[in-house]
């Protein structure tokens, strides 16, 4: 009599999935599984299309970070066509990426996470969201909700519009260039962007002493880690090429082509989820599991390239072993850590003469037949490439999208704090609260993850090892 | 994340309503005698079909939201295929896979063509945009809560 507990759908987190608990014949976790229900099929659909509305294609995958989709397509774009974009459409398709990584980070922490936190994992489901932070904490909900609209209004001032500007980032750079009015008004809210992303921070720090008996069991494994660096090791989330962490620390690949991903990443499928496993090629799957994102960026890097960001790393990294941090609870951290770089980094960008500089797009027709396009999306590397015929008509799509990177690390985390919490065949809401708030932690983006349909909730089941469902999540 | 984009507007429409089911919010299960729904998204699959017809038989206002829901959208892209669900599915879980290569079975089906919501059940309002703009959904909402017909006319644009 084995059971299984479904927890269906999980929620506060982007996209819908849910998690299945497996247990032994005692009645204790054998093992549990994090699975994502929806699939669009994005590298097929594209088939057909010129390579040039790519960019407005893809950033369709998702709402959330639909910036990161247009630049990866971009990309690869200005590849297709074989231009170097002016590089005043450089500095600007960069500030609209730390005004996306700002607001999709701020969502992240505010909207979907701090409820755990700040209201507590057992606290009544019916309240633990933004709406239940606003009537205790009417303060720091104002403040997620302000920080997010900074991030969301850099990327409308660049565009005209907050969501999908794909009419703007087009292939060889931007269509328009910024104005000096536009420049000034983002310039006037760095000072209070810096002042509440550092609150932030402040809060999280309380927050991690309150939570240190908890910490030890949420997603504390290691694993590699994988992220684009500058090319002496410094935060980049554009450009630049891609380090290989070990478990251990030690970088053990550097400065590896992007454009080759191929070569060092494979791609594994498991028959319950339609969100793949990607894996290292020379340790396989799935042995080769690694993760993306914030905590990994972090990680991976000597130094942020920024004053404020910097004192905040040199702190991050002595909370772990070998100046690594595997605890996946520290992804908030890392995420509040990178919110702070991403407006110094907004204001250098900013300080740049050039930006303002007119000439903003390279016009070329087609010139290659097969492009990559590499940026770090707010929750890590992803990957754009594509092949065209002699037409510059798509004949060929994949994507390896961020979340689907640390595909292996959420299921391993959901496994640890399930092992942890769940006891016997009944379970308590807060128990199952638990489960997700570590999915939340990686902050996946589901729709992203499988180029799926909109935006809903996620689902926790039980079953015994006979395959009997013991206990299903339902809240409400 | 258009909703969200309504920024402090959120603030004041929490104090007119109750949020009983949300991506934002821990319910786990459509609850019954809903006054109003947005839904987003084009029906892709057998999950969301029951869960759309659940939507529609507890709810008094259905919002098709969004340009996925009103007419499918990019999500309907895959219907131009022949035998689009069978294809996308191929070409992401067999062609682009290094190991293991196979469509997985044990998550909801695709349906053979995505659909926009008004092909499934009755739909009562349509805000179209990909996505509709933060105010105009402010504007709808507002007005639906005042027990007022919403006039689109003007105020906004598909894509």
């Amino acid at each position: 009599m084995v059971s299984e507990i479904v927890i269906n759908p999980v929620t506060r987190i982007e996209g819908h999935g849910k998690i299945t608990i497996y247990l032994d014949e005692n009645g204790t976790v054998r093992e549990a599984r994090f699975h994502v229900t929806d699939f669009r099929g994005f590298e097929k659909i594209c088939e057909g299309r010129p390579f040039y509305e790519m960019p407005g294609i893809t950033s369709r995958i998702c709402g959330i970070c639909p910036v990161s989709h247009l630049l990866a397509s971009a990309k690869a774009c200005d590849e297709l066509v074989a231009v170097e974009i002016p590089r005043a459409a450089e500095l600007l398709r960069r500030l609209m990426h730390m005004g996306q990584i700002i607001q999709s980070h701020a969502l992240s922490f505010f909207y979907l996470s701090s409820p755990d936190f700040l209201l507590g994992m057992d606290s009544k489901p019916s309240k633990r969201n933004i709406l239940g932070l606003l009537e205790k904490y009417p303060e720091i909900a104002k403040q997620g909700v302000w920080l997010r609209k900074f991030g969301q209004k850099i990327i409308e001032t660049l565009s005209g519009r907050r969501i999908h500007s794909s009419d703007w980032i087009v292939p060889g750079g931007v269509r328009t260039p910024l104005s000096r009015e536009g420049a000034e008004k983002i310039l006037a809210d760095i000072p209070k962007a810096l002042e509440t992303a550092l609150n932030a921070v402040e809060l999280f720090r309380k927050t991690m002493d309150s939570f240190k008996s908890e910490m030890k069991d949420f997603g504390d494994f290691p694993t590699y880690y994988m992220s684009l660096v500058t090319k002496d090791g410094g935060l980049e989330h554009y450009d630049g090429k891609i380090r290989i962490l070990s478990p251990e620390g030690k970088v053990v690949a550097d400065q590896l082509n992007p454009s080759k991903y191929f070569e060092y990443i494979g791609e594994a499928v498991e028959e319950w989820s339609y969100m793949k496993f990607p894996y290292l090629k020379s340790i396989g799957y799935p042995e080769g599991a690694y993760r993306v994102g914030p905590l990994a960026r972090l990680n991976n890097v000597s130094h942020c390239r920024t004053k404020v960001a910097d004192e905040l790393l040199k702190e991050f990294k002595k909370l772990g072993r070998n100046g690594i941090v595997q605890n996946t609870f520290m992804y908030h951290y890392a995420r509040l850590i990178e919110i702070v770089f991403c407006i110094e980094k907004a204001r250098e960008l900013l300080e740049d003469p050039e930006i303002l500089d007119t000439n903003t797009q390279a016009k070329a027709s087609l010139n290659r037949r097969e492009a990559v396009g590499v940026v770090e999306a707010p929750r890590g590397t992803l990957f754009h490439h594509y092949k065209v015929d002699e037409q510059g008509r798509i004949v060929w799509v994949n994507l390896i999208i961020a979340t689907v990177n640390n595909n292996i690390a959420f299921n391993k985390a959901v496994t640890q704090v399930a092992k942890k919490y769940v006891e016997g065949k009944r379970l308590s809401e807060g128990i199952l609260n638990r489960v997700e708030a570590v999915v939340r932690a990686l902050d996946p983006c589901l729709s992203c993850a499988t180029h799926a349909i909109g935006e809903m909730p996620m689902k926790i089941q039980l079953y015994d090892h006979s395959g009997k469902l013991l206990d299903e999540a339902a809240r409400g | 994340m258009s909703f969200l984009d309504q920024d402090e507007k959120v603030l004041e429409l929490a104090e007119k309503i109750e949020l009983v089911y949300s991506p934002i919010a821990d319910a786990k299960d459509f609850p019954e005698n809903v006054d109003i729904t947005l839904v987003e998204g084009a029906v892709g699959n057998e999950e969301q079909l029951d869960l759309l017809k659940k939507i529609r038989k507890n709810t008094k206002i259905l919002v098709a939201f969004g340009d996925c829901a009103v007419h499918g959208n990019v999500t309907a892209l895959r219907n131009c295929l022949n035998n689009g669900s069978e294809k996308v599915l191929e070409r992401a879980y067999v062609e682009n896979t290094t190991f293991n290569k196979t469509i997985p079975t044990q998550t909801p089906r695709l349906l053979r063509k995505a659909l926009a919501l008004n092909e499934v059940v009755k739909v009562d309002f349509y805000l179209p945009g990909c996505p509709p703009s933060a105010d105009l959904i402010n504007y709808v909402l507002n007005e639906l809560l005042e027990g007022r017909t919403p006039i689109l006319e003007d105020k906004f644009k598909y894509g």
